[in-house]
């Protein structure tokens, strides 16, 4: 079956499609992210070495072919430790990023369809989770919780969602007074449904935009939290973990802090250059002021 | 700027501070086990606890607490004590919190002097190989963990070449040139990812007025370029600039809880990460508390001020 492509319509989602794929930030940003999502997933079954197997023959060992990021204290294999770390890292950042997105998209969802009252509470209360700087809420949330990985991810969680609150509540008031919302409520359709199905749909650009920047803040947070003692525990490796530990060794072992870091920046980068990428993309005003430039 | 929307904006200030202070106030109820558990340790008896509790006012309902706390720092800067060493809070914070504001400040003008050069630089010449340069360091610089960046700077600065402390303070009335000393590294490290960040809104502030109808009258008209740039691109761009200079000296206000914590700089973000590992609730909830505060504050400040630099922004 052929179906020739009509000359006057241009389907949005094979536009998006090939603009997506000749946005170079964007191609960077999900090459970076693609292979470190492989090396979260199969980081196990392609390190040489256990990453917590002790070897005190091999303490210290600099950067070889045999130890590609030399070795710990403990002489265990920095560059197994770092492909180990990349799930941890990902798996916290993403079931944080998952939670922070839900909360916050379903409360700015609400409080700007709704609006009056419940749009106020909503939206104070937002506004003291914000009024706290965000490296501190997430260690006193911490302090609440105790430590540990799964707490760091609620930590990160409620520091990012009224972002997402503030985000989502805005693009919703931007299309709730649109005719076609208008026309699903004279037919009868129930709020919930109406959101879900007519108002998100066409609110989901900045919150696509939103989450790539989130996951980059929370792949940040985390190995911050863990830097600290708080997040992932020993002996897991955890880049923030590894940088702490590495610190100690500064002048005897460079490489145990710099491979971590490097790991950790690339993460971040790779997140921020598609969240970038989408922004482009997606707003199109701000495409108008950049075509307007060029 | 009229007196209404100042009002409206302090009204809205006070509202959340309150917020701020209850769920300040809530860490410690919310915290499994008692704070007197902590100043005693775990082998004290029950009925010791029980004592302490009481002698803390802990035994009291919440409500009275909560009224009780809130009276003390509002009306006698009285934060209560540590439960480790037993000292008045309000001493310490009244230490921490200068350092933390002058960290902020230093890292903001460090900031300054890479994003104002650079951020002009590559608007002049958009596309260029200095435009590009630019982009890929500020894209570094905004991706690079600040405690990683800090690690590094002590590991090359510090420890190689000896050129400056890792760590520590030094008072400014003591010894300003140590002060100093000591104010450079961590400055840089804060400086370097807010620098990153201004330049791309200087870039993209000036490559805007540059494409205004009056900046191409004036260039019609025969000015020079250097005119042109200096008078009419500059002196436009500067409004926008202005304004993010202050959203930044807020974010680095945040920014600096790990800088501080990377050098042993005694400001708030170190004393809550040191209170947290203590488990000194008290002295969590002053550290919070100050720097919520704080970090209001200048955002409203900042707010404010937008509408005293830009004319066109008219909250009536």
């Amino acid at each position: 079956m052929t179906s020739p492509e009509p000359t006057l319509y241009r389907s949005p989602l094979k536009d998006f499609l090939r603009r997506f794929l000749r946005h170079r930030l964007i191609i960077l940003g999900s090459i970076i992210i693609l292979s470190l999502a492989v090396i979260a997933l199969f980081g196990s079954k392609l390190a040489p070495y256990d990453p917590v197997a002790m070897n005190f023959a091999e303490r210290f060992a600099t950067p070889s072919l045999r130890h590609p990021f030399g070795t710990d204290e403990f002489g265990r294999d920095v560059f197994s430790r770092v492909l180990y770390g990349a799930a941890v890292s990902f798996k916290v950042a993403f079931i944080a990023v998952a939670i922070s997105g839900t909360a916050g998209v379903f409360l700015g969802a609400v409080a700007g369809f709704f609006g009056r009252w419940l749009d106020e509470v909503i939206m104070r209360f937002m506004d003291i989770l914000f009024a706290f700087p965000a490296v501190l809420l997430a260690i006193t949330v911490m302090a609440i919780l105790g430590r540990g990985v799964g707490n760091a991810m609620i930590a990160i969680a409620i520091v990012y969602a009224p972002i997402f609150a503030r985000v989502t509540r805005g693009a919703v008031i931007s299309v709730r007074g649109l005719e076609y919302v208008t026309a699903a409520r004279a037919l009868g359709q129930q709020d919930g449904f109406i959101i879900w199905r007519h108002v998100l749909p066409n609110a989901i650009g900045p919150i696509i935009v939103q989450t790539s920047l989130s996951l980059a803040f929370a792949i940040l947070a985390e190995a911050a939290l863990s830097f600290f003692g708080l997040g992932t525990q020993p002996p897991d490796p955890s880049w923030g973990r590894m940088l702490a530990e590495g610190r100690g060794f500064l002048q005897q072992a460079p490489w145990m802090g710099i491979f971590p870091g490097l790991a950790i920046m690339m993460s971040v980068m790779g997140f921020n250059f598609l969240g970038d990428g989408l922004r482009d993309l997606l707003d199109p005003r701000l495409k108008q002021v950049l075509s307007a430039n060029r | 700027m009229s007196s209404r929307y100042l009002l409206q904006r302090l009204g809205s200030l006070l509202l959340v501070l309150f917020g701020v202070s209850i769920l300040t106030f809530a860490i410690i109820p919310l915290i499994p086990g008692s704070p007197a558990r902590v100043r005693l340790g775990v082998q004290a008896t029950d009925e010791t606890v029980a004592a302490v509790e009481k002698q803390l006012g802990l035994d009291r309902p919440l409500t009275t607490q909560y009224v009780d706390w809130l009276q003390g720092i509002v009306f006698r800067g009285d934060f209560g004590r540590s439960l480790i060493n037993d000292k008045p809070i309000s001493a310490e914070i009244a230490r921490r919190l200068p350092a933390t504001l002058v960290l902020a400040v230093a890292a903001l003008l460090v900031g300054l002097l890479i994003a104002l050069p650079a951020g002009i630089a590559s608007a002049l010449r958009p596309g260029g190989k200095l435009d590009l340069g630019v982009s890929v360091l500020s894209q570094i610089g905004v991706s690079i963990p600040d405690f990683w960046m800090g690690i590094l700077l002590i590991l090359v600065f510090a420890e190689n070449l000896q050129w400056l402390p890792s760590s520590g303070f030094t008072s400014l009335n003591e010894d300003p040139a140590d002060w100093l000393r000591h104010l450079i590294l961590p400055a840089v490290t804060a400086g370097i990812i807010s620098g990153s960040i201004m330049t791309r809104f200087t870039r993209s502030a000036l490559l805007e007025v540059l494409h205004r109808d009056y900046v191409r009258t004036a260039r019609a008209k025969g000015l020079t370029e250097r005119v042109v740039v200096v008078k009419h691109v500059l002196r436009n761009a500067a409004i926008s600039i202005a304004t993010i200079i202050g959203l930044q000296l807020a974010t680095l206000f945040s920014a600096v809880v790990v800088v501080e914590i990377i050098f042993s700089w005694p400001g708030l973000g170190s004393l809550a990460l040191q209170s947290t590992l203590q488990r000194d609730y008290p002295v969590l909830q002053a550290a919070v508390l100050m720097s919520a505060m704080a970090f209001a504050v200048i955002n409203l400040l900042t707010d404010l001020s937008y509408v005293l630099l830009d004319p066109s922004i008219d909250y009536a």
